[in-house]
C-alpha cells in the first residue's frame, strides 16, 4: 500500500474527518433551521436567566450560530454566540 | 400482530427500492406473509427490480381510487411464498394518493399480512408524506456520504415530528476498504453524527448489479455478502440480536468486513 506521506506526519487530514467535521456543522444549522422558533425560544429562556442576575437590554441581544476554531486549532466547531449588553448588576444575587 | 415499515431516505438512489426487494423477499423466505407497496408514483421501480414487470394489471391508484379490489392489485411471487407486490402507477403522479388513503390501505392490509413495506420515494413531498402516513416504524437508509448522511437526518427529524417513532438507520454502499484508509467515513462516525439505532450495514457489492439485471433480490444469493447483511436486517426486524462488529485496525480486509456484517469471523 503507497504512504501518504502528508497524513504521516499530520499535515492532511483524512477525508474522513474532513467529512464528519463538514457535516457536524452543516446539522448545527439544519436542525436550528428546521423550526424557526428555535433561537427566538433560546433567546427568551438565556434572557429569563441572566435577568435572575442583572440587568440586561433584550431588544440588543443578539444570538447566533456561528463556528469557531477547536481549542487545539486542528478543526473548525460549531459555537453559539451571544452579545448581550449589560445595563446594570444587582447585587441580590449573592 | 402486523407492522407497516417504511424504508425511507431524503436522497435518492441510495438503495430504498433495493432494500425494499431485498428485506421484503427476505422476511417472505422465513415465513411471513408479506406485502411491498411502492409508492413511487410516476417512478416505478420495484417491479422491475422484483423481477414482476410483466405481471403488473392494477396499481396503487387504482386501488385507492376504487378500480379495483385490493386483492386484485395484489401481484403474487410465484417464487416466494407468502411474497405479494402492490406496484406503483407510472402514468400519474404523487398527487393521485392522500396520505389518509394510505393509512386505510395499510389498516386493510394488516388483516392479512404479518408485514407491509413501504418503498419510499425520494425526497420530502407529498409522496414521502403519503408513504411514512400508515408506517408504524420506518427503516432510513443512507450511504456513508456528506449529502446523504445530511439529508437522512432530515428525514429523522421529519419522521419524529410525524410521530413515526424510533427509526433505525440502514448504512448501504459501505467499502470497508475506503474505510480501513480514512476515506469513508464509518459506521460509528455516521451513527455518531445521526445518533439512532442501526439496524444493517450492507457493503457496496457488484452482486447488487447482477441480481437487478436478474430481477432475482440478492437476499437469496448465498455467496453474496449484500445477500447476507440483508439477511441479518431481516432477523433484526423480527428481534433477533445479531451483532455489529466495528472495523478494527489489526485485522485483513475479508475477516473485518465479513466481523462488521455479522458473518463468522474467520
Ligand atoms: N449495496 C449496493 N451495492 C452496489 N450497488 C447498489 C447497492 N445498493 C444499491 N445499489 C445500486 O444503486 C442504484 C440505486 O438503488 P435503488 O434504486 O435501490 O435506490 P433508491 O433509493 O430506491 O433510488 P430512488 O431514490 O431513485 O428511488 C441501483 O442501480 C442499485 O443497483
Ligand atoms: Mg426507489
Amino acid at each position: 500500500m503507497l504512504l501518504d506521506l502528508g497524513r504521516l506526519f499530520g499535515r492532511t487530514k483524512r477525508s474522513k474527518d474532513v467529512a464528519k467535521e463538514r457535516l457536524k456543522l452543516v446539522l448545527i444549522h439544519d436542525r436550528a433551521n428546521v423550526s424557526p422558533q428555535f433561537l427566538e425560544m433560546l433567546k427568551s429562556e438565556i434572557i429569563k436567566v441572566i435577568t435572575n442576575y442583572m440587568d440586561v437590554d433584550e431588544s440588543a441581544l443578539d444570538i447566533q450560530l456561528t463556528k469557531t476554531k477547536s481549542d487545539d486549532g486542528q478543526s473548525v466547531v460549531p459555537a453559539l454566540y451571544a452579545n448581550i449588553p449589560i445595563r446594570n448588576i444587582r447585587n441580590s444575587g449573592k | 400482530m402486523s407492522e407497516v415499515i417504511v424504508i425511507t431516505s431524503g436522497k435518492g438512489g441510495v438503495g430504498k427500492t433495493t432494500s425494499a426487494a431485498n428485506i421484503g423477499t427476505g422476511l417472505a423466505l422465513s415465513g411471513h406473509k408479506t406485502v411491498l407497496i411502492d409508492t413511487d408514483i410516476g417512478l416505478r421501480n420495484l417491479d422491475v427490480v422484483m423481477g414482476l414487470e410483466n405481471r403488473i394489471v392494477y396499481d396503487l391508484v387504482d386501488v385507492v381510487e376504487g378500480n379495483c379490489r385490493v386483492k386484485q392489485a395484489l401481484i403474487k411471487d410465484k417464487r416466494y411464498d407468502g411474497l405479494y407486490l402492490i406496484p406503483a402507477a407510472q402514468t400519474r403522479d404523487k398527487s393521485a394518493v392522500k396520505p389518509s388513503q394510505m393509512i386505510q390501505l395499510c389498516d386493510e392490509l394488516r388483516e392479512e399480512f404479518d408485514y407491509i413495506l413501504i418503498d419510499c420515494p425520494a425526497g420530502i413531498e407529498q409522496g414521502f408524506k403519503n408513504a411514512i402516513a400508515g408506517a408504524d416504524r420506518a427503516i432510513v437508509i443512507t450511504t456513508p456520504e456528506v449529502s446523504a448522511v445530511r439529508d437522512a437526518d432530515r428525514i429523522i427529524g421529519l419522521l419524529e415530528a410525524n410521530e413515526v417513532r424510533n427509526p433505525k438507520l440502514l448504512v448501504n454502499r459501505l467499502r470497508a476498504d475506503m474505510v480501513r484508509r480514512g476515506d469513508m467515513m464509518s459506521i460509528d462516525d455516521i451513527i455518531d453524527i445521526l445518533a439512532i439505532g442501526l439496524i444493517g450495514v450492507v457493503p457496496d457489492d457488484e452482486k447488487i448489479v447482477v441480481s437487478t439485471n436478474r430481477g432475482e433480490p440478492a437476499i437469496c444469493d448465498n455467496k453474496s455478502l449484500a445477500g447476507q447483511a440483508f439477511r441479518n436486517v431481516v432477523r433484526r426486524i423480527k428481534g433477533e440480536e445479531v451483532p455489529f462488529m466495528s472495523l478494527t485496525e489489526d485485522q485483513g480486509f475479508m475477516p473485518k468486513l465479513k466481523k462488521l456484517l455479522g458473518l463468522k469471523a474467520n
